[in-house]
């Protein structure tokens, strides 16, 4: 438990408390009576207005269209299945820059609705909204479908036979088993869109703005610093509120369940009900994911013989001094150590949180750890410029900041998608092996692990596509010869002329292939294959 | 790895330290050996010298190898985000800075460093070269300018010759009823060149004109979009990003040298640029380095800071960073004078005015044109 405590309160609690004090203190004197003066402006309380109602309107429509697809991934097995659930977590990595591009082909002036049906819906929240579908579909999918899969599928026929409905049995059985992941995942989508940034500026133009656009002009822009803390302070206040309904709903809620092997439980569709459920899935996604993602790869290829992907080669552009190819192995390097850093971080504080003599100061923790998600970027960034700048702690220009400040995202994922898994783990299990002899390091090898195994697997990923596609701490250290794919793609899109804009479209779709193919092999990661019994004894 | 023991909270600062520091050396030595490019590197060994700057700033490898050799010092380059970030966190870290030159602070952004004491006086060597017209705070000499770029509305040739039309040379022209519906700029709260055309206007039409003159423009149909990538590869119908998303705006408001951008990086090169600039609509923008004022390697920094102004540099600049060089003599490339015409007498503000107006401009201007 010391371990992440003290890396929330060194890379996150200390940072922001700092820039945030530097905002609110002038001469020595701390200046309470801005945060009244600065939510009196009704621009302000507009913008605070705005964020919440778009985040939980995001929400809503995330978890409707995202929930069938869990359970289709969950319960279902067909082919390609493994390759579809990378593909719909690749949106996940790209750069906003990038998915107002292939929106705007999508919902834009000539885009797909508007030659089928002349309708457009760029700069409406009606792009926001979908754009935010697109990006946490994954989440969503695999939180929620992770569990799934894993629930003994004889407890819901088990009370068909005793004469329940099928709607009944899975209102009765299923849904109670599944409410802490479908919060878990509803708590991550609504705090993503709530800091939602570049997805509010480039899809809704520019009169609509976020609490997140709001501080980054106030830090960036004006220079206004206690302005920026004030809505530091306001932005902490409705994710603590958030947390606290989320803990609130949880808590009641979490039980023990029969876990069993996921391999176990999906079944090939039968019937026309099941077939055209899949079918709808896939049109979704078809639609929803695949086909924005579709509209770069096709400008990518735009310029005869792969040119685009040559120019890639050479390091004569002059952006970067390197040729911008480099950039995946920088990407893939810094998204393995945050990776590591994350499981380390978030492994330990799942397994403090679950154990049952984890007392109320343990339990805050569990929400302590999601806050990173719910923080703007350019403060954290700040924070760390003026909190670690001196021995021992001086890392503002070493390349470890990055993947630090990565997990720092990664965390909340690792914990939340491991959380439900452990916490559904029957203690009684882990007694008896207790009492039968077993060290406690063994006890977790041979209780735990199996079945949060593949709950590590589905973290693992999310910390890695978080990392491969993060782009605000990289832009803040990323040395002219170490860039990464996300900040390479800004940079060239950042230029005028065709080659830039080639280079960048093609970049792009490396970083779709290398997330796909990273997260392929992940779910293909098998452990001791004896390892691979079902939690049942 | 520890094992997770309950949590009393007595951990002291210490513990949490020496736990951090454990923790980032297992990762060094996990994290596949990445190339431990520049960790710990301080300035102390004097011979290493730290330029920070903005995301844009380009060189060319060999340029700054000469320097090297030529100097002695190692040149460390950081790159701390966009030109506002990146002038504003080295004033929160003004104290104990980064580096020991900053590059990249611009005209708009200039007195804001100066009032907070950002630099420390420093007149380069070479600066008798500099042209007059880009000097700025002479009597302390606290910044040196190193280049300089105008901020244009570009159009799209294609579009005016294919609707007879004569493309649009001057602020006065883009709000006659000919050019409805066709120009698209950037948000002036968040975007450099949007906000330079916003000064832009300031400047010709004064305190009192420009916001009658955006009025006009308004109701002309100008669009805004949020970014420069966005006005210039979605929207602008010259760009070729533009071409692919069927963009319909033949204006935007961009930079001189984006025409000769889009020749150099046209494949195959075609023998005149596709877009032109409209020469009377620019804003001139200059960027300034200076020594930091608490820079750990002073006499590296004076060093680095002679050799940007210097002809070498100045002469690499333009076809990496696309701005033009600000000293006598220094040769632009060809592909600059023919492919992107100079501005004609671009608008100026004075950098005290513009510090002393900006956000009241920026807010009328968002709530006269956004809302």
């Amino acid at each position: 438990m010391a371990l992440p405590v003290a890396f929330f309160g060194v890379f996150f609690a200390y940072p922001v408390a700092a820039i945030t004090a530097r905002g609110l203190k002038t001469d020595g004197v701390w200046r309470f009576g801005r945060i009244w003066d600065v939510l009196a402006q009704p621009d302000i309380r507009h913008v605070l207005w705005f964020t919440t109602w778009q985040a939980l309107a995001s929400t809503a429509l995330t978890l409707l269209i995202a929930l069938p697809g869990a359970y289709v991934f969950a319960r279902f097995d067909f082919r390609g299945k493994q390759i579809l659930r990378a593909v719909v977590t690749v949106p996940f990595v790209l750069p906003t820059v990038v998915v107002g591009t292939a929106f705007l082909a999508l919902l834009g002036r000539g885009g797909l609705l508007d030659e089928l049906w002349g309708v457009r819906l760029d700069t409406t929240v009606w792009a926001i909204l979908l754009a935010h579908v697109f990006f946490n579909y994954a989440v969503v999918v695999r939180t929620v479908g992770g569990l799934w899969s894993q629930l003994d599928p004889r407890q819901e026929e088990a009370a068909r036979m005793l004469g329940a409905s099928r709607f009944a049995a899975w209102r009765t059985v299923t849904l109670p088993a599944l409410g802490p992941a479908v919060a878990a995942a509803a708590l991550m989508v609504f705090l993503f869109t709530f800091t939602s940034f570049g997805v509010v500026q480039i899809l809704g133009g520019p009169t609509f703005s976020t609490l997140e656009v709001e501080i980054y002009r106030q830090t960036s822009e004006i220079f206004d610093l206690s302005t920026a803390a004030v809505l530091t302070l306001v932005q902490f206040v409705a994710v603590g509120a958030i947390l606290a309904v989320h803990a609130w709903t949880v808590r009641r809620r979490e039980t023990a369940l029969r876990l069993v092997d996921a391999a176990t439980t999906a079944r090939r569709p039968h019937g026309a009900g099941q077939w055209a459920l899949l079918a709808g899935v896939l049109a979704v996604i078809t639609v929803l994911l695949v086909l924005p993602l579709a509209v770069l790869v096709e400008r990518s290829l735009d310029a005869p013989g792969f040119g685009y992907y040559k120019a890639l080669t050479s390091d004569e552009g002059g952006l970067f001094l390197v040729p911008p190819i480099d950039a995946v192995g920088n990407s893939l390097r810094y998204a393995l150590a945050a990776t590591a850093i994350a499981l380390l971080i978030g492994g330990l504080a799942a397994a403090a949180l679950t154990r049952r003599d984890a007392g109320r100061l343990v339990r805050g923790f569990d929400a302590l750890l999601m806050l990173p998600l719910g923080v703007s970027a350019v403060t954290v960034g700040f924070g760390f410029l003026i909190a670690l700048d001196e021995p021992p702690l001086d890392l503002r220009s070493t390349w470890i900041l990055v993947p630090l400040a990565q997990a720092l995202v990664g965390v909340p994922f690792v914990v939340r998608t491991m959380l439900p898994v452990l916490r559904a783990v029957d203690g009684r299990l882990r007694e008896a092996a207790s009492v039968l002899g077993a060290s406690p390091w063994r006890v977790w090898r041979e209780v735990d692990l199996p079945m949060v195994r593949r709950a590590l697997l589905i973290a693992a990923g999310f910390a890695f596509a978080v990392s491969l596609g993060e782009f605000g701490a990289t832009v803040f250290i990323a040395r002219p010869d170490n860039p990464t794919l996300p900040v390479a793609v800004a940079r060239l899109l950042g230029r005028a002329g065709e080659l830039n804009y080639g280079q960048a479209m093609a970049l792009s779709t490396i970083l779709m292939l290398v997330c796909a193919v990273a997260l392929l092999l992940l779910e293909r990661l098998r452990t001791d294959p004896r390892s691979d019994r079902t939690g049942e004894f | 790895m520890s094992t997770t023991s309950t949590i009393r909270t007595t951990s002291t600062t210490r513990r949490i330290t020496a736990v951090v520091a454990a923790t980032g050396l297992g990762l060094v030595v996990a994290a596949c050996g990445s190339s431990g490019s520049g960790s710990g590197d301080e300035g102390s060994g004097s011979r290493t010298v730290t330029l920070v700057s903005h995301d844009s700033f380009a060189y060319t490898k060999d340029v700054l190898k000469e320097f090297e050799k030529k100097s002695g010092y190692k040149v460390r380059v950081l790159k701390d985000g966009d030109a506002g970030q990146a002038v504003n966190k080295a004033i929160l870290t003004k104290d104990n800075p980064q580096g020991d030159v900053f590059f990249g602070v611009d005209n708009t952004l200039l007195s804001r460093a100066l009032d907070n004491g950002l630099f420390q006086s420093y007149e380069a060597k070479g600066s008798d070269l500099i042209k007059p017209e880009y000097r700025a705070d002479q009597d302390k000499h606290r910044v040196t300018p190193i280049d300089s770029g105008d901020i244009c509305v570009n159009y799209d040739k294609v579009y005016f010759s294919e609707h007879d039309l004569a493309p649009p040379t001057s602020f006065d022209d883009l709000i006659k009823p000919a050019y409805k519906d066709l120009l698209v700029t950037e948000n002036a709260s968040t975007s450099s060149p949007g906000l330079g055309f916003l000064l832009g206007t300031a400047a010709k039409y004064g305190d009192g004109g420009w916001q009658d003159y955006w009025k006009k423009l308004k109701a002309n149909g100008v669009k805004v979009v949020d970014g420069w990538e966005q006005a210039y590869n979605e929207e602008f119908s010259g760009s070729a990003g533009g071409k692919k998303a069927k963009a319909d705006r033949p204006l935007v408001v961009s930079y001189a040298s984006s025409p000769p951008a889009e020749v150099i990086y046209a494949d195959p090169k075609p023998k005149t640029a596709p877009t032109g600039v409209a020469t009377g609509t620019c804003f001139r923008q200059v960027e300034y380095a200076g020594l930091l004022s608490n820079a750990k390697n002073t006499e590296g920094g004076k060093a680095l800071i002679d050799f940007l102004v210097g002809e070498p540099f100045q002469e690499d600049m333009p076809l990496n960073m696309f701005v033009y060089p600000v000293v006598e003599g220094a040769a632009v490339p060809e592909s600059f004078t023919k492919y992107g015409p100079a501005a004609e007498n671009p608008e100026t503000l004075d950098p005290a005015k513009i510090a002393d107006n900006r956000d009241e401009w920026v807010k009328s201007w968002t709530s006269l044109v956004l809302k």
